[in-house]
């Protein structure tokens, strides 16, 4: 095994190849990197949508919490194939990389919302009574009491969220998205041998997500000792 | 629109994908007592052991979380055989489900040994507990109380993991889904009934666990 | 006319009631006091007033006009004219003592930022918190944390102000300072509610003193009627062992 993968080395990382391997891991990053930020805006806007109180918006808190509960509930796999297959149902030809950034969105906009969810209940509950006693609107409440509050709490799950898609979005291999994954699969195809392929492609997963698991890890300890202005 | 729902080409499949799921449940609990097995020892390895195998049992889990499960199972069901380990798909799928959940689980219950605090150690060598009583008593249920929680998670979190299997051809859920797919062609509708199988199965899940840690272990847990 | 007047109110939480016919009213300058056991719904009737816990049954009248708590505009009209001070101080713990006071003035109000920050150091230096404009809660004293919501309160320029519990989660010590800064604002005039457990402060300060128990109102009037000679069973028997300490 290691005598081949020395063999085939100087071979696989060929000039095509190292690019076709670079361009790989900036669309594995990228689909989680952009996943997350829309994840977040909507998951805020959805998490936000449950706190109101009207009567008036209980189907829009009623939709918010079915959404959430089910979108964590359904396997990237399946959530990737009833997107493809609703696009391809509706006639519309939209690239892979659409169809899995879309299925990313979806999920991580449930999940981020239950993030933010619960960064919103750690403010106790009397700092929101007091905003309300003081005439503010919901969104003042949110900017000026809750979210100075609850950032630090609701920062760190997030930014694992996002490292821990980075490893979920291999799955968009199977649509034939060319990421990482893909990637791997691709040079296998060609011959080289499994064991130096998908060993590269680990590495280079490693090389994504460890700095970023550090660097999670450290943020977290900041937040933490991080008074609360 | 060019395509009309048409769910009852479908629901006929229903007990074979209801089947896959007790499957997916299955493959999920093997993994999942293989991880605990692998994670206790890890987790003990971390907290007690000497510094090299710290080290190793760090770099285990570093790496395993750090790269995705579907890519180590490629390496455990296309690489292995290069070095003479020739393993069936549903063999290479477990094991790498069980190494990914091993390294998870490791730093879970990591976490949860650490919460064990010292004083409450002390406060029950004062009330004259041996060893035994201490651990018994005092260590034991809080271990569990603040354990529970998170491998209930993790246990859910998992059996939707393996979907993944599917893509190696074992006929889970998603991979009982697939070959339902390739008979009717309703792909929107055997999908959205997988997708709806999934949401139940582990909505079940959610709730008897929760019950059960409540009761057991006085946990603190949601229930849906 | 009754500055405020409260006719035959009627409040639940999760179905248990928790308070039944309360009618009392205030004239312009007066101040009321609540007392009576825990739980007698004294708390709970002035989150009523201020519209954190909506009524089941029942009128609030503001100088002769009916408050629908229901309705955004006149609740939002309502909390402009009526203001609250919680027994747990809840102080904005993201921003400092000066913020705190400046905050709904600035944002609420639209009022011009410099106005109000020259207001707000005037309020915190007459509750003797010149020198904590730029503290921040964790770092005052219950005391002080509670004087600045109260400086917060008085920034918002009501017209009657809610008092719960004030003085009920500070060290003994610093009761005082709390109280001294309620008396100033009874000199100036101020309509207030008052729920406290300060027997001697509500007797000489109070126009008038309702005992509350199990969410009805048992007695109303004068403090020296409910003080000296209380009608009520119930009453005497709450104010004997209250005096008797």
């Amino acid at each position: 095994m290691l005598a081949r993968i020395v063999a085939e080395a100087p071979e696989f990382f060929s000039y095509y190849n190292v690019v076709f391997l670079l361009e790989a891991m900036l669309a594995t990053f990228a689909l989680s990197a952009i996943g997350c930020v829309f994840g977040f805006a909507a998951g805020f806007f959805l998490a936000v949508s449950r706190r109101t109180t009207s009567h008036f918006l209980l189907p829009l808190r009623t939709l918010t919490a079915a959404f959430i509960e089910m979108f964590r509930r359904i396997p990237f796999l399946v959530t990737l194939m009833m997107v493809f297959f609703v696009f391809q149902g509706l006639g519309l030809d939209i690239s892979m990389f659409s169809v899995a950034l879309i299925s990313v969105c979806l999920i991580a906009t449930a999940f981020i919302a239950e993030i933010i969810r619960a960064g919103l209940e750690s403010v106790h509950r009397t700092q929101w009574d007091t905003a309300a006693a003081m005439n503010m609107s919901l969104i003042q409440t949110l900017r000026y009491v809750i979210m100075p509050q609850a950032w630090k709490i609701i920062l760190p799950p997030v930014f694992s969220f996002f490292i821990l898609f980075i490893k979920d979005t291999a799955l968009a291999s199977q649509i034939g998205v060319v990421e990482l994954t893909y990637a791997g699969k691709v040079l296998n195809n060609k011959g080289f041998s499994a064991a130096l392929v998908f060993g590269a492609i680990l590495i280079l997963y490693f090389i994504i997500s460890y700095p970023l698991a550090r660097f999670g890890a450290r943020l977290e300890q900041k937040l933490a000792a991080a008074r609360n202005s | 629109m060019s395509y009309t729902l048409q769910f009852g080409q479908v629901t006929g499949y229903l007990p074979y994908l209801a089947g896959g799921a007790w499957i997916s449940l299955q493959i999920a609990f093997l993994a999942f007592c293989g991880g605990m097995v692998i994670g206790l020892f890890g987790a003990m390895a971390k907290t007690f052991g000497n510094r090299p195998l710290n080290r190793v049992v760090s770099g285990y889990v570093t790496f395993f979380m750090n790269t995705p499960q579907l890519v180590q199972i490629y390496f455990i069901y296309f690489a292995l055989p290069d070095a003479g380990i020739l393993l069936t798909s549903y063999e290479a799928v477990l094991i790498g489900m069980t190494l990914n959940a091993g390294a998870y689980l490791t730093e879970i219950q990591r976490a949860g040994f650490e919460s064990v605090h010292r004083n409450e150690m002390e406060a029950a060598e004062t009330l004259g507990m041996s060893l035994m009583q201490r651990v018994r008593y005092v260590v034991l249920p809080h271990i569990a109380r603040v354990l529970f929680p998170p491998l209930s998670n993790q246990y859910i979190l998992m059996t939707l993991g393996t979907s993944m299997a599917a893509i190696f051809g074992v006929e889970e859920l998603t991979g009982r889904a697939f070959n339902v797919n390739a008979e009717t062609f309703r792909s929107i509708e055997v999908f959205s009934l997988t997708a709806g199988l999934y949401i139940i199965v582990t909505l079940i899940a959610t709730l008897i666990l929760g019950l059960f840690g409540r009761y057991m272990f006085r946990a603190k847990m949601r229930l849906y | 006319m009754p500055q405020l007047e409260i006719l035959d109110l009627k409040a639940a939480y999760n179905r248990q009631p928790v308070l039944e016919n309360i009618t009392l009213s205030v004239e312009k300058g007066e101040i009321v006091s609540l007392i009576g056991p825990s739980g007698s719904g004294k708390s709970t009737l002035l989150r009523v007033l201020i519209g954190l816990l909506p009524p089941i049954a029942g009128q609030v009248h503001l100088d002769g006009e009916r408050i629908d708590y229901g309705d955004k505009r006149t609740l939002r009209a309502l909390r402009d004219r009526l203001a609250i001070v919680f027994q747990q101080y809840n102080l904005f713990q993201n921003m400092t003592a000066l913020q705190n006071v400046t905050i709904a003035p600035t944002k609420v109000k639209k009022r011009p930022a410099r106005e109000v920050e020259e207001e707000a150091k005037t309020l915190l230096s007459k509750v003797g918190l010149a020198d904590k404009f730029d503290a921040y809660p964790d770092e005052l004293s219950g005391g002080q944390q509670q004087r600045v919501a109260i400086a917060r309160a008085l920034a918002l320029k009501p017209e009657i102000l809610l008092l719960d519990e004030v003085t009920s989660a500070l060290d003994p010590e610093l009761v005082n300072e709390v109280l001294d800064a309620i008396r100033l604002l009874a000199a100036e005039g101020m309509t207030m509610f008052i729920v406290s457990h300060e027997m001697g402060f509500v007797r000489e300060l109070s126009s008038k003193v309702a005992f509350m128990a199990d969410g009805h109102i048992v007695e109303f009037g004068p403090p020296a009627r409910i003080f000296d000679r209380p009608e009520m069973a119930r009453t005497r028997d709450f104010v004997s062992k209250i005096l008797r300490h």
